[in-house]
């Protein structure tokens, strides 16, 4: 190997600045939900109007 | 179109150009012309990331596709955010870390200079392809639905698009995106409002949905495990999962539009905002789609969308049977539709039991419909075995050119160039990219010290492969199962530069020997398979990405520890 792979922590530390994020994974969890909200209504959406 | 519809399309699309080239005629530095510049922000980024995707055959054919087989194609899109969130957490801030220009360059850091020229030379060869057919593709619906010479549509696109991506490489590719998405959004909602306004008097919103729901055009969520059906939860999952980390991880047409900005912030929230967002918008052009499917059931529709070509056929010795099939259509679709009117009554009546015999009745009456459309496609078949008898890609651009009042075709058909210019910059962009940080500057490391002379060099690689892809482009309409071609060249590629990616990534104790023949041999596989084996061009991403991760864990074992290569020709 050329390079080894760095460490990520201190350079993947930096927080995502948004109000009521503090870590990375409270926003991937967000969206992980907002993700699964979205499957569920687009399923209730088919149902409805079949 | 009319001299309103040439001003807001001339206007919209050589205003967008020409700000994007004024904006960046100044850049000098090889970074800024190449990534961006730092003070880029998430909305910039993600928009960019957005358009790069949404070519203009997305905003032609997922209407279509709508129309024809309903929003289920939505699931196709399962897999974006997931992939966006491993992609956001891992790939990215090793792609920054290494402060990288393309994620070829980072596999020379993290394996050696040959595993590298091979994942930039694979990215070149079907990149450098697809480039033709983001222009072919859209040129031609274009040029058979408004009559324009298709060869200089190709040319106008590509010669646009090369002005600005020229003067401003990365940076233009940027902002111009910014501003044509806009135009996108417009247009879009435009279209919407325009289609909800254009049903009947009777026929409200809610009857629009109950109407596509019945007729089967809403199903965005199938949980079947069938693997004859196309679009599933499961495949969606699965197969989009795989061809989004494939597409956002590691073409670099994706990869340059992320790495630009200011923070590793920043370039995560701007793909956060794609993986928020890519599916309600996808369900809404779909949706756009099946409303449309309302709309044609009570007006009366061309029996096949792609009029030119039926008419090419039905002025020839078959004339007659065309003209049966025509008049079995109107009445087929006249029963429809009172079949559809006399279902939405008893919906609402007091009567519930004539409800289920009413939307028996109705499917009936679509059903029959739509067997005369098949007809029709039969028999263009029959007269002309060539014929191209896939209609639905015609249907969004009937809708603009029959009902949209002067104007607003002029703004819809530049939202059709401008997804097309979105789409062909972002390409020209990593390809310059690529050609000029993993081959030329790696091939000429004396050349690196001189700023001003790679920026020019990169401006020429940028020009040759615009005319590389309007040439290719040009030479499609010759050879028109080139586009297929090209798919399935991708999908023969795309799997194994993945699997290089994943094992970078993934499996630290791999090195570079190990990876490079690994690669060499998943994909000497995958050609074979191809060569002899009848199975779905698709399988190859999966295959080629999980033999070359067993041969590189194989190959690494049998190597024995990796030593390293030479620091001063990877870096």
């Amino acid at each position: 190997m050329t390079d080894p792979l760095p460490s990520d922590q201190p350079f993947d530390a930096e927080p995502p600045g948004l109000p009521g994020f503090h870590a990375w994974r409270g926003v991937y969890l967000f969206v992980f939900g907002w993700f699964v909200l979205v499957v569920i209504l687009l399923a209730v959406f088919g149902r409805i109007f079949s | 179109m009319n001299v309103a519809d040439w001003l807001v399309f001339l206007g919209t699309l050589g205003g967008i150009a020409a700000y994007g080239s004024w904006r960046t005629r100044q850049i000098r530095s090889l970074n800024t012309y190449l990534k961006g510049r730092r003070s880029t922000g998430w909305g910039t980024i993600g928009l960019s990331v957005m358009a790069t995707q949404a070519s203009a055959i997305t905003f032609l054919s997922i209407p279509g596709q709508g129309f024809e087989s309903g929003i289920g194609f939505v699931q196709n899109y399962f897999g974006l955010p997931l992939a966006l969130i491993i992609v956001s957490g891992v790939f990215l801030p090793m792609y920054r870390q290494f402060g990288v220009f393309t994620a070829y360059e980072f596999l020379g850091r993290r394996f050696d200079w040959k595993t590298r020229l091979l994942g930039a030379g694979l990215f070149l060869l079907q990149r450098g392809f697809s480039a033709g057919v983001t222009i072919y593709a859209p040129a031609i619906i274009l040029s058979t639905m408004l009559g324009w010479r298709l060869d200089l549509i190709i040319v106008f696109i590509g010669f646009l698009v090369i002005v600005y991506t020229v003067t401003g490489g990365s940076e233009a590719v940027s902002l111009t995106q910014k501003w044509q998405f806009a135009v996108i959004f417009v247009g879009m909602v435009a279209a919407f409002i325009v289609l909800l306004l254009e049903l009947p008097a009777d026929v409200g919103f809610d009857d629009a949905l109950h109407v596509a729901g019945a007729l089967g055009k809403l199903q965005a969520v199938d949980t079947s495990i069938d693997p004859s059906r196309r679009y599933t939860l499961w495949t969606g999952l699965l197969g989009g999962l795989f061809l989004a980390l494939s597409y956002f991880g590691t073409d670099q047409s994706q990869v340059q539009r992320y790495l630009g900005g200011d923070s590793l912030r920043e370039s995560r929230l701007g793909l956060m905002f794609n993986a928020l967002l890519k599916i309600p918008m996808q369900f809404l052009i779909l949706l756009l789609g099946a409303l449309l499917f309302v709309f044609y059931q009570f007006e009366h529709p061309p029996l096949f969308f792609n009029q030119p070509e039926w008419q090419r056929h039905a002025q020839g010795p078959a004339g007659d049977a065309f003209s049966t099939l025509e008049k079995r259509y109107v009445v087929a679709v006249g029963d429809s539709e009172k079949a559809i009117r006399v279902w939405l009554q008893t919906r609402t009546s007091q009567n519930p039991a004539i409800e289920p015999i009413a939307r028996t009745t109705m499917l009936e009456a679509n059903r029959e419909a739509a067997a005369v459309r098949f007809e029709a496609k039969a028999a263009l078949l029959a007269v002309d075995p060539r014929a191209k008898t896939k209609d639905s890609d015609y249907v969004f651009i009937t809708f603009i050119l029959a009902k949209l009042p002067h104007g607003l075709i002029g703004l819809l058909i530049a939202v059709i160039f401008a997804a097309a210019l979105n789409s062909l910059a972002a390409e020209l962009s990593a390809l310059s990219t690529t050609t000029m940080i993993d081959f030329w500057r790696y091939l000429r490391p004396l050349a690196a010290a001189d700023e001003l002379r790679n920026v020019q060099m990169a401006r020429w690689f940028t020009a040759l492969w615009g005319f590389a892809g309007i040439t290719f482009a040009l030479l499609a309409g010759f050879a028109e199962n080139l586009i297929e071609a090209v798919n399935i060249v991708g999908s023969i590629f795309y799997g194994v530069v993945l699997g290089i990616f994943l094992v970078a990534f993934f499996l630290r104790r791999v090195g570079g020997s190990a990876v490079f023949f690994a690669a060499v041999a998943a994909q000497s596989l995958v050609i074979t398979m191809f060569l002899s084996l009848n199975i779905g061009y698709l399988w190859y991403n999966l295959i080629g990405c999980a033999a070359c991760i067993a041969f590189s864990m194989l190959l690494q074992t049998v190597l024995g520890p990796c030593a390293p290569a030479d620091p001063g020709r990877a870096a």
